[in-house]
């Protein structure tokens, strides 16, 4: 009896005392089912809710016809199409702002942020001006603001201006810069300009490998490649062969004028310059300040010894504070770069047609509220995760490696 | 942005409100509310607009008032919401207004899918197009190629693509929410052609062009669609939406039998007529069926008129004649079933 006692006792201090992990665990399953048991609550009462109220419920909308049209597509598009594919179109136009706003505000933000650091007063307080009146304008009133300038009567003519006698001249004879957009000639819809596209895009592809052979062969024999002249040559040459090889095309799509509006070509519309430019100098004035404030990390004795092995300036920015910079620069860098593409969201106010803007209409025009917001749920969190996915594994590449 | 807020907000609603309280019946709520909370547009002359004390006028915005006074006894227990096209709906359905007054179109899918009841039409309507005279357009038949400012979530947005579509004709949408931002974007000359509903068009052009600029603009003879606009209220509650229904016949009824508000009174004492006894609550039983007060339809009358009052206290200024909203004893098509 006694020894059945103090064996039970022995379990329970291991359960209890030396078993931490079991103790975890418990706790672990408790925690779980509170969430699991929270989330079917409330997915049930969601259910229960629309039931009552006769709510349509359920995915099987994306595939019927859309209905509504919509101003600017990378896809063929039209009222015939599925509502999927009307989100699909949303999600294009989202990730070209998203992606061309990323690298301009990058581009942007390291000159301001290099030139913040500069020894002449008017330079760094022109930078600073820039970097501290942006950063606290709210990106919403940027992009309105933006739009009601690029819409303007006062800043820019109509298409109607530019006809008859006294019509006005487009600048450069072929483009056209109006409230209603940006026109300009673009390359005829032709195989020929594809070819052109897939040189450029093997060209650049090889010149990068190239460095990258070139490092390894620099690393193990300390000979260097002019790779820089070697990569500009693929980049160069291998557009005009794809162009030549399909058949070589002359042909550029200008822009005509029509009763209403210039058709062919290329359209910049006054939504996505305003999207645009709002979200780029938005997000360029806090890369700015990443980026000086990641200059200023590295120590001055890196510099000092620099200057004192005799090299340029422009090569120890380059070479040496740059690269070292880099380390802390990207965690920050990597949350303004996902603060761009969320903020994109806001393109709705001035009617850019982003994932937002036509999800909310296919949730006004379906009533399917919660499928709706579901969808966009789910696509900025995938687009958020892998963009941080990616910019973590280029920060744990460049971190030091200890040896 | 707060408009994507009100419908997040709304969509959480909808998950977290907990239904054994939002089944409760929306007279009961109302009336220990003490108010009717109307959603109403965010600015629409002649429909519901806002002064600048935020006092509310408009025709919507007198379907508001006569039902509070339907219900509560008084018209000015009443809290005006605004809602944009894309808000409406969900504030709805979450709850967070009793019903929605807004130039809204009666549509199958909206009736059904959208979980709204349409209770009666107030306005009978149908869509048109607004373009500046410079243009030299003379029918929307001309249009081909146009860019056209739209507000997203309307009916006026699936007809125009279904206009086009039938005359074989392209044309790019300019969409933007905010119909104050719409306006400017249109008037700036960022679109050729505005589109939606006849009425709103005169309002909009009438209110909202640049000051002097109205004459600028025309209005196309076309009318491309049928545009019923009346209030919603949510699905599942019958007696409300009886209520709803049944207080707009009744200002109708009275405008038949030439109730207004200066005679209401009088008439209520001493017409003779059975029907008008009946209907004004001499007779009782018809307030005790809606579960109302049986000087339901005399508070409406008392406090903005018939349906005829309504109309020519708001509608005229805007230009519009009353056509199809005339009673069907005049050649319209504005008719209430028997109240009995
Ligand atoms: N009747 C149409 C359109 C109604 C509508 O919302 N029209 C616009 C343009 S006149 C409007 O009233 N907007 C007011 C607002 O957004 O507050 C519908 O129900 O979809």
């Amino acid at each position: 009896m006694a020894n059945a006692i103090s064996s039970f006792k022995r379990t329970l201090r291991i359960i209890t005392m030396n078993g931490k992990e079991v103790k975890a665990v418990i706790f672990q399953a408790a925690f779980f089912f509170l969430v699991a048991g929270g989330a079917y609550f409330l997915y049930h009462n969601m259910q229960v809710n629309l039931e009552r109220q006769n709510i349509q419920t359920g995915f099987h909308y994306l595939s019927l016809e859309s209905g509504f049209a919509i101003g600017e597509s990378w896809i063929s598009y039209s009222p015939s199409s599925s509502y999927a594919r009307a989100i699909l179109v949303g999600f294009i136009n989202t990730s070209v702002v998203a992606v061309l706003g990323i690298t301009l505000a990058t581009l942007i933000g390291v000159f301001v942020g290099v030139a913040a650091l500069s020894s002449n007063w008017l330079v760094s307080k022109l930078t600073s001006v820039y970097i501290n009146f942006l950063r606290n304008l709210p990106v919403l009133l940027q992009i309105i603001l933006w739009y009601t300038i690029v819409t303007s009567p006062r800043f820019l003519p109509t298409v109607r201006d530019f006809n008859g006698e006294n019509g006005l001249e487009p600048f450069l004879g072929t483009i056209y810069m109006t409230r209603q957009g940006i026109f300009m000639p673009f390359f005829e819809a032709d195989i020929g300009w594809l070819g052109a596209a897939i040189g450029l895009a093997t060209g650049i592809f090889i010149s990068i490998w190239i460095r990258y052979l070139s490092r390894i062969r620099m690393d193990k024999t300390g000979q260097q490649l002019p790779v820089f002249w070697i990569g500009t040559s693929f980049i160069l040459v291998l557009p005009c062969i794809g162009w030549l090889l399909m058949g070589a095309p002359v042909g550029i799509d200008y822009p005509e004028m029509g009763r209403f509006r210039l058709s062919g070509g290329a359209t910049i519309t006054p939504e996505f310059i305003a999207v645009l430019f709002g979200l780029t100098i938005y997000a360029s004035a806090f890369i700015a300040d990443i980026v000086r404030s990641g200059i200023l990390s590295v120590p001055t004795g890196q510099v000092e010894a620099g200057r004192s092995l005799g090299l340029q300036e422009g090569v120890i920015m380059g070479r040496i504070v740059l690269p070292q910079a880099l380390r802390i620069i990207i965690p920050p860098l990597t949350s303004q770069y996902l603060n761009l593409t969320k903020n994109s969201s806001l393109a709705v106010a001035v009617g850019y047609p982003d994932l937002v803007s036509i999800s909310n209409t296919t949730l006004n025009q379906t009533g399917q509220a919660p499928e709706a917001i579901m969808i966009m749920m789910i696509v900025y969190l995938s687009t958020s995760l892998t963009t941080a996915f990616f910019m973590n594994w280029y920060d744990k590449k460049i971190q030091f490696v200890e040896r | 942005m707060k408009s994507k807020w009100t419908t997040a907000i709304a969509a959480a609603a909808i998950v977290f409100s907990s239904y054994s309280a939002s089944a409760a019946k929306t007279v009961e709520a109302i009336k220990s509310r003490g108010e009717l909370i109307c959603g109403v547009s965010t600015g629409l002359g002649g429909f519901s607009l806002p002064d600048s004390r935020g006092k509310w006028t408009g025709l919507d915005v007198d379907i508001c008032k006569a039902l509070a006074a339907a219900i509560l006894g008084s018209s000015y227990k009443v809290k005006y919401i605004p809602l944009s096209t894309q808000q409406r709906f969900t504030a709805l359905q979450s709850g967070e207004v009793d019903v929605l007054s807004r130039n809204t179109s009666w549509s199958l899918t909206r009736d059904t899918a959208l979980g709204l009841n349409f209770t009666a039409v107030t306005y009978y309507d149908g869509q048109g197009f607004m373009v500046p005279k410079a243009l030299e357009v003379k029918s929307a038949k001309e249009l081909d190629g146009a860019t056209v400012c739209i507000q997203p979530g309307t009916t006026s947005e699936l007809n125009l693509a279904d206009y086009f579509r039938a005359n074989s004709m392209t044309f790019t949408p300019v969409v933007i929410e905010s119909l104050q931002e719409l306006n400017a974007a249109f008037f700036a000359g960022r679109c050729d052609a505005y589109t939606t509903d006849a009425s709103g068009l005169a309002s909009t052009r009438l209110n909202d062009a640049p000051k002097g600029k109205s004459d600028d603009y025309i209005i196309l003879p076309e009318i491309i669609s049928k545009e019923p606009l009346g209030p919603v209220v949510r699905h599942g509650d019958d007696q409300f939406l009886d209520i709803v229904k049944w207080v707009i016949f009744g200002l109708v009824e009275a405008e038949e039998f030439g109730i207004t508000s200066s005679n209401v009174r009088e008439m209520a004492s001493s017409s003779k007529n059975p029907n008008i006894k009946r209907l004004l609550g001499t007779n009782p039983g018809m307030g005790r069926n809606l579960g109302l007060d049986e000087a339901w339809i005399v508070n409406a009358i008392l406090a903005v008129g018939n349906y005829g009052e309504i109309w020519e206290r708001n509608i005229p200024p805007l230009g519009l004649s009353r056509g199809l909203n005339k009673l069907w004893s005049n050649g319209g098509i504005m008719y209430s079933p028997p109240v009995r």
